[in-house]
């Protein structure tokens, strides 16, 4: 490589003839035979230019002082994409930043330092050796002496210790250049003798990567590497796979190659001296935040800065970087570099031209690059969001060294509109209860509908509590709410119980994680935005102050691990709590499934050359379904994998090859939980790559260790390379995929290729390999890819890490203060709205065929309105059958049920056998649902079109619009109601006749008719409740015990009978149970009255009523039992042994109340003769004293005495059923 | 009626060891005559729930049982008129009714063959005068009509005021021209947990997002609330959003604090009511 980079320096090939060179392995015709020549004699080492070359720029840029922002210390681990960049990050120091790139920190030590990097990952070209190397130094160097990191430290920390096979050696050709490789090992910091090896630095992959802590996963890259010393752990914890095998041999050859070199190059490598500077920089660094002045004129060498940073924008450009957003940052803190490490005299006195004189000799070289490799990239920076071009546009440094540059980015700037809003994420809510899904029976069981139903609650009290709780420092997810969470999962036996439960699960994470501001972290509960329309502003000012507290740190350098941030963290725990295969097969089948069914749904095109308003309305709600619906597939894809590689993450890869290869024998024949190499074929092919890729990116992020080495996988990530690659933007030919579209893959795929997962050695692959998978992306026409449904709001809520960029710039302005994370907000959340609705299914035939021609030269909004209304029709016409018809045949199975019953007595038949009966009677109806749903379908769908078209369409569109749409919505109802209508009926009958035959068993004296209040009534009669509570107060004082000065007074008793008639009158409030107490308790008066037994209010000498009250307030309760009461009144209470026998107490007993009332009894036809005599005969078993018998006695005789009436007013039931009504009163 | 923490726990104070009885609650209503009755009543009878499910276990032991079935039969053989069974009660401080119902089972299983039913024990207070013994009739009889917080008369009383409350909330709700539908309609369609009312359209009370409506006719204290939260509000809550409870008869304004989860509580029907509106602009 650094072949290459020479004699582009000495001007014998030309920069794009070298990009040529390195993009497409073929020579080109339009290079010169020189050229040519030239590089073809350079051609083994064509892989390994790109990573040399990034790592080249990471190790001279070393030197810039790492003081810079924090950020920038990042930045080095985002140039640690590149491949070795150990020495780049001058802004190592930045460690402090360690906020940023959490995993960064621990790198000193060089056991954690795998654990988080992984930027590290820089893949050399061909063999994935030592990637990891920069993990390790990340942080701590940079705060301490960064400068001893960078020199050694920086290089591939690998290289010193045994650096780590790629997991495939695939590339043979890389050991050959080894040549050109440094040695990889970078001394240990300590030595400073070492050379900078311009080997990619092993990436320190996550040791353990466990998916429960993602966030240590991996950090950014961190620019710095880890004091070599301990590269032996960072090397192991990368996919450790090739290590075994490739360790020595390479190690060997690295040192050979090493003494090669140095024999070359006479001088000793710059970096070799880094030791000495470590002392000026430590000071500057903790002291000046302030930067130095960059200016143009002192730049050193112009020429040779501009050719680098024409080849590496040209390598950008081509895609041979892996992660544009890590160069972009890398460039960002060249930038804003603050300060430059002096370097070695000896240094300076090397030859200018010669790559090993430093590249960026001073800070105003730095900026010059940075520079000039900005202004090739204006068109990415012109789409960043507003926030970054206003602050790239006011940087002082860009405007000293090209005020052109800075006079377009403030153009862009002012042009721009991409702000990416704030905006509140929709509340949480729950998943709202749904009959047609939810209901009784969706269950095989009572028990399982009620273990779902307890399930459900326990579920949201899970979550609640975790909303509560999850911040609380020293709370444990798995302590707090794991065993509560697996007893609820022990409950869910039955398999269709499993399904609902998915269901729910997976409904509450896309309502509550889809939006970006889900990941923030929502409050559940939160009040809806109805609130806000419904202009309750201080909410509003809250809710913006709630942002600024809530917006997130940072996203964790520009490459962070995956994560589940937010309330995404609650659902990955609940799994891990729950750790139940059942529940975790449940939901991989549900989540396939949705995703499917996501991927494939019907997202609306682009119509060309269509302007007007009412387009640019469509578009935004296009827009907004394309972000809802990529947004739910992440989430679910990225859910999907975690799940499904569970069970198979380690914290480290298989320690040797052969139990590596066993693994591999073994997982090679499981079949993927979903065909996602189908489904990125597909999505390629049909030119929806922006919506496929996105969240196949997500799903293989929680990839474990063994799967890239699948055959299968290793495909995908090939084909995914292949899709980077193609992915050049400033290509921008007619039907190709748009520019932010593009940028968004370039984005996630970026950040997957950094992932520690990522096979390393795939990146620089040659491109012949790739091209063995065929692609046919040629044979679709327009496609999603090529429609921009990609705005920088979505772009930015993909890819929050893409706010790094922001961040540094900010902190540049800000100086160096670390708070910048606060620049980095949320994005606004895109609507919320449900999914479209499902197109229906097209139809064969010709008139399908000419119904999607219809289409096809008409706006989309009619064909989706079109398509809306059947569906809708369509379902509405099945709940209006429903409603009718069936309901109708309910009720005729109801009454034909009656019949039975009555004919075949009360028993009935086998129930069985009657729903038989019943449904060979009914189901034939059935039929008549069609002809009513074609009915209902063309009455209802016209008019739900011409509503939801425009005016102005023109009346034959509009009406083969409507005839479409009745076809479709009774296309789609009819299929439902003939393949279902019977079931239906059947079920509803059944229904029904359970619900007959439940009901005819206890209460059917309590259904008598009831009569309402009159219309006029105004419902001011006492509350039963308040009477039942008086009366019970005069039953308590008569039974005693009582004070002497408690009493009742005529006048209440009267006034409590008098507002007893106007309840019963008024029935607005009373219900049988209160009318069947009041019955009761109005019987117990009577007999009260009868025995005088009521404590009367007043003068010593009375205490009793006077005879004459007593037979009015007789008359009441008798006229209030014989017209009020509608249930019926356990009258022969009045004969029981107890009541008669309170007459036993009283002296002298008066027995002509009692007579009296039992002839008005039956005068009234309340009691019938027989009935009274039956009853009295009963008394004279009971045991009485003597006299009590014999009066009794008489009064019998008495009573027997009294002429026989007719009894006319006898009610006839009471003839046939003397006792049915108390019996029940009583029961 | 919405009392702090502090005013309740002074009602709560005074409550201690008071039977439940006609006479105590005129006490009661002597002490705070500022405090509505219903609301005092509703307190009492809550408060001395609780009394009661943390004795309940002591009462119910076969000695205990065997104690008091004997003072029963000494007391009505010196006089079967006395309110042997009522004092008894008082005396070991448990309530009137549920005595009523340990001597009236003890005494079933002496003079029956078989065990007695729950359901005709029920029957029988229901109905004193189904109960074989004359002398015991009356006893029971007397503990019912004393007892204001436990027996059949006082759970009728209990479910009557509920149901009047639901009318009256559903007379409020047409009145203001709010379409709902009510438990009935819900549990015919199925649903699995109901709130008295669910609105069709949602409506905000306080600035907060009302979906379903629930009616309390009781006073919302801590522990009954705690309950209604667990086996009822966030079930609605986990169902159909966020909802309004009405306390009629107040409740602890401390308890009022899921409001911005989604459970807002008031002690009447809520006057700012604020509809969707469908305008035109």
């Amino acid at each position: 490589m650094a072949a290459v980079l020479e004699s582009l320096l000495r001007e014998e090939v030309s920069v794009a003839a070298a990009v040529r060179w390195i993009a497409r392995s073929t020579q080109s015709s339009e290079e010169s035979p020189g050229e040519a020549a030239v590089l073809n004699s350079l051609r083994p080492l064509r892989k390994e230019f790109v990573p040399f070359l990034l790592n080249f720029l990471r190790e001279q840029s070393s030197r810039v002082l790492p003081q810079g922002p924090p950020t920038p210390a990042k930045a080095p681990g985002a140039s640690a994409a590149l491949p070795g960049r150990p020495g780049g990050q001058p802004r190592g120091g930045r460690g402090a930043r360690s906020q940023l790139f959490p995993t960064t920190e621990p790198s000193s030590t060089a056991a954690e330092a795998p654990l988080t990097r992984r930027g590290g990952r820089r893949r050399g070209p061909g063999p994935a050796r030592e990637r990891g190397g920069r993990a390790p130094g990340v942080p701590e160097e940079g705060v301490g002496g960064e400068s001893l990191s960078w020199p050694g430290g920086r290089r591939l920390k690998g290289s010193g210790s045994p650096s780590i096979p790629s997991l495939t050696l695939s590339d043979p050709p890389n050991l050959s250049n080894l040549e050109e490789f440094p040695p990889v090992g970078s001394v240990p910091p300590g030595p400073a003798g070492t050379k900078p090896s311009r080997r990619i630095n092993p990436t320190p992959v996550s040791e353990e990567r466990s998916l429960s802590k993602p966030k240590i996963c991996f950090t950014s890259p961190p620019i710095s590497c880890v004091p070599s010393s301990q590269p032996s752990t960072l090397d192991t914890s990368p996919w450790g796979l090739g290590l075994p095998p490739g360790c020595r041999s390479l190690r060997e050859e690295r040192e050979m190659l090493r003494k090669e070199r140095s024999k070359q190059l006479q001088q000793s490598p710059t970096p070799a001296s880094p030791t000495p500077e470590l002392g000026t920089s430590l000071p500057s660094r903790t002291g000046s935040l302030t930067a130095e002045p960059a200016d143009p004129a002192r730049v050193s060498s112009p020429q040779r800065l501009e050719l680098v940073a024409l080849v590496y924008s040209s390598c950008i450009a081509e895609n041979l970087v892996p992660n544009l957003f890590l160069e972009l940052f890398f460039v960002f803190q060249l930038l804003t570099a603050r300060r430059m490490v002096a370097a070695k005299n000896s240094d300076l006195e090397l030859s200018q031209d010669s790559l090993e004189s430093p590249l960026f000799q001073s800070i105003h070289d730095c900026v010059f690059f940075a520079v000039q490799v900005l202004q090739h990239q204006f068109q990415v920076l012109s789409s960043l969001d507003k926030g970054t071009l206003k602050l790239l546009a006011e940087n002082e440094r860009l405007l000293c060294f090209s005020p052109a540059l800075q006079g377009r980015l403030r153009a862009a700037y002012e042009g721009s509109v991409a702000k990416v809003s704030l905006a509140m994420p929709p509340s949480a809510q729950a998943v709202s209860f749904q009959p047609e899904t939810d209901n009784r029976a969706n269950f095989s069981s009572d028990r399982a509908f009620h273990t779902f139903k307890k399930q459900r609650d326990v579920f949201y009290e899970v979550l609640r509590e975790w909303e509560d709780r999850h911040e609380e420092p020293g709370w444990d997810f798995e302590k707090g709410l794991g065993s509560r969470i697996r007893a609820m999962m022990g409950q869910l036996s039955a398999a269709c119980s499993h399904s609902h439960f998915v269901r729910l699960f997976q409904k509450q994470l896309l309502q509550m994680c889809q939006s970006p501001g889900g990941a923030g972290g929502t409050v559940l509960g939160e009040a809806p935005d109805v609130l806000s329309m419904l202009g309750a502003d201080k909410l509003g000012r809250l809710r913006r102050l709630q942002e600024r507290l809530v917006a997130p740190q940072s996203s964790g350098g520009p490459c962070p691990p995956p994560t589940f941030p937010g309330c995404q963290g609650f659902f990955r725990d609940f799994i891990l709590s729950a750790s139940s295969f059942q529940f975790n097969q449940h939901l991989m089948d549900s989540l396939s499934l949705k995703i499917r069914e996501l991927n494939g749904l019907a997202l609306p095109q682009h119509e060309p050359g269509d302007e007007d308003g009412e387009s640019d309305v469509d578009w935004q709600g296009a827009r907004r379904q394309f972000a809802v619906v990529l947004l739910s597939l992440r989430l679910l894809a990225k859910f999907l994998g975690f799940v499904a590689f569970l069970p198979y993450r380690g914290p480290e890869p298989p320690p040797t090859r052969e139990l590596q290869d066993s693994i591999l024998a073994l997982r090679s024949q499981v079949p993927p939980v979903l065909d996602v190499q189908a489904l990125l074929q597909q999505g390629l092919r049909a030119r929806r790559a922006v919506l496929t890729v996105p969240w196949l990116v997500e799903f293989l992020s929680f990839a474990d260790h063994i799967v890239p080495l699948l055959d299968y996988y290793r495909s995908i990530f090939t084909l995914l390379l292949h899709v980077h690659r193609s992915l050049v933007l400033s290509q921008d030919n007619e039907g190709e995929m748009c520019f932010l579209n593009k940028l968004l893959l370039l984005a996630v795929l970026g950040w997957l290729f950094q992932i520690p997962t990522f096979p390393e050695d795939l990146f620089f692959l040659e491109e012949g390999q790739v091209d063995a998978l065929e692609v046919d992306t040629a044979a679709s026409e327009h496609g999603l890819d090529s429609v921009p449904v990609v705005d920088q709001q979505l772009l930015y809520i993909c890819c929050p890490y893409i706010g790094e960029l922001r961040k540094l710039l900010a902190s540049w302005v800000s100086g160096s203060s670390g708070r910048s994370g606060g620049f980095v907000r949320k994005i606004t959340p895109t609507t919320t709205t449900g999914l479209g609705a499902q197109a229906p299914q097209t139809s064969q035939g010709l008139q399908a065929q000419l119904a999607q021609a219809f289409f096809h030269n008409q706006p989309p909004s009619l064909r989706r309105t079109v398509e809306f209304v059947a569906e809708r029709i369509g379902s509405n016409c099945v709940k209006h059958i429903k409603a009718t018809l069936v309901a109708d045949l309910v009720r005729q199975a109801e009454s034909l049920l009656q019949e039975q019953r009555v004919t075949q007595g009360q028993k009935g038949g086998d129930p069985a056998q009657l729903l038989e009966i019943l449904c060979s009677q009914l189901c034939p109806h059935g039929t008549q649902a069609l002809s009513q749903g074609r009915e209902f379908c063309q009455r209802k769908s016209p008019g739900a079109v011409r509503a939801l078209l425009p005016e102005e369409t023109p009346a034959a569109v509009l009406s083969s619009a409507e005839n479409i749409a009745v076809g479709l919505a009774t296309e789609k109802a009819c299929a439902w109601l003939s393949a279902n209508i019977t079931a239906l009926i059947r079920r509803e009958v059944k229904a029904a006749v359970s619900r007959t035959l439940r009901a005819q068993g206890p209460e059917p004296a309590a259904r008598g008719e009831r009569r309402g209040c009159s219309r006029a009534c105004e419902h001011h009669a006492p509350l039963p409740s308040h009477l039942i509570s008086e009366i019970k107060d005069v039953l308590s004082l008569a039974a005693g015990p009582r004070d002497p000065d408690e009493g009742v007074s005529p006048e209440h008793l009267e006034q409590l009978l008098g507002q007893m008639g106007q309840t019963l009158r008024c029935r607005q409030f009373l219900c049988p149970p209160a009318e069947q107490h009041l019955a009761k308790c109005s019987v117990e008066l009577a007999s009260l009255l009868v025995a005088d037994q009521i404590p009367v209010l007043g003068p010593p000498p009375q205490h009793r009523l006077e005879r004459g009250q007593a037979r009015r307030l007789l008359h009441m309760l008798l006229s209030l039992w014989k017209d009020d009461f509608q249930g019926p009144v356990p009258l022969q209470l009045l004969l029981s042994p107890r009541n008669v026998g309170l007459l036993a107490d009283t002296r002298p007993r008066e027995w002509d109340l009692l007579l009296f009332l039992l002839r008005e009894l039956v005068e009234k036809g309340l009691m019938g003769r027989m009935e009274i005599e039956a009853c009295l005969g009963s008394l004279h078993e009971a045991q009485w004293p003597g006299d009590f018998s014999e009066e009794l006695a008489t009064l019998f005789n008495l009573f027997l005495a009294e002429p026989h009436m007719p009894e006319p007013q006898r009610r006839t039931c009471e003839l046939v059923q003397p006792n049915r009504g108390t019996v029940l009163a009583q029961s | 009626m919405i009392l702090t923490k502090a005013q309740y726990d002074e009602i709560a104070q005074c409550l201690v060891s008071v039977p439940p009885t006609r006479q105590s609650l005129r006490k009661l209503k002597q002490r705070f005559p500022s405090q509505s009755q219903a609301t005092l009543l509703s307190i009492f009878s809550q408060e001395y729930q609780k009394h009661i499910k943390r004795t309940h276990a002591k009462h119910h032991t076969s000695e205990a049982i065997e104690n008091y079935y004997q003072r029963y039969l000494n007391g009505v053989v010196k006089n079967g008129a006395a309110p042997v069974l009522l004092e008894l009660a008082n005396e070991v401080d448990y309530a009137p009714s549920l005595m009523a119902r340990i001597i009236l089972e003890r005494f079933l299983q002496e003079h029956e063959e078989t065990p007695p039913s729950k359901s005709v024990i029920n029957s029988m207070l229901r109905d004193p005068s189904q109960i074989p013994d004359g002398v015991l009739a009356n006893q029971v009889y007397q503990c019912i009509v004393n007892d204001c917080c436990y027996g059949p008369l006082v759970d009728c009383i209990k479910h009557a005021i509920g149901h009047e409350h639901e009318v009256l909330l559903r007379d409020l709700l047409l009145e203001k021209n709010l379409s709902f539908l009510d438990e009935d309609q819900l549990r015919a369609k199925g649903y699995d947990k109901t709130p008295d009312f669910i609105l069709q359209v949602p409506v905000a009370v306080e600035g907060h997002i009302i979906h379903w409506i629930e009616s309390k006719a009781s006073f919302g204290d801590e522990c009954s609330h705690h309950a209604y939260l667990h086996d009822q509000f966030w079930s609605y809550w986990n169902r159909f959003g966020p909802g309004l409870v009405i306390y009629w008869y107040g409740f602890i304004q401390e308890l009022d604090c899921n409001r911005e989860r989604g459970i807002l509580l008031k002690a009447c029907f809520p006057t700012d009511i604020v509809t969707l509106c469908h305008s035109t602009a």
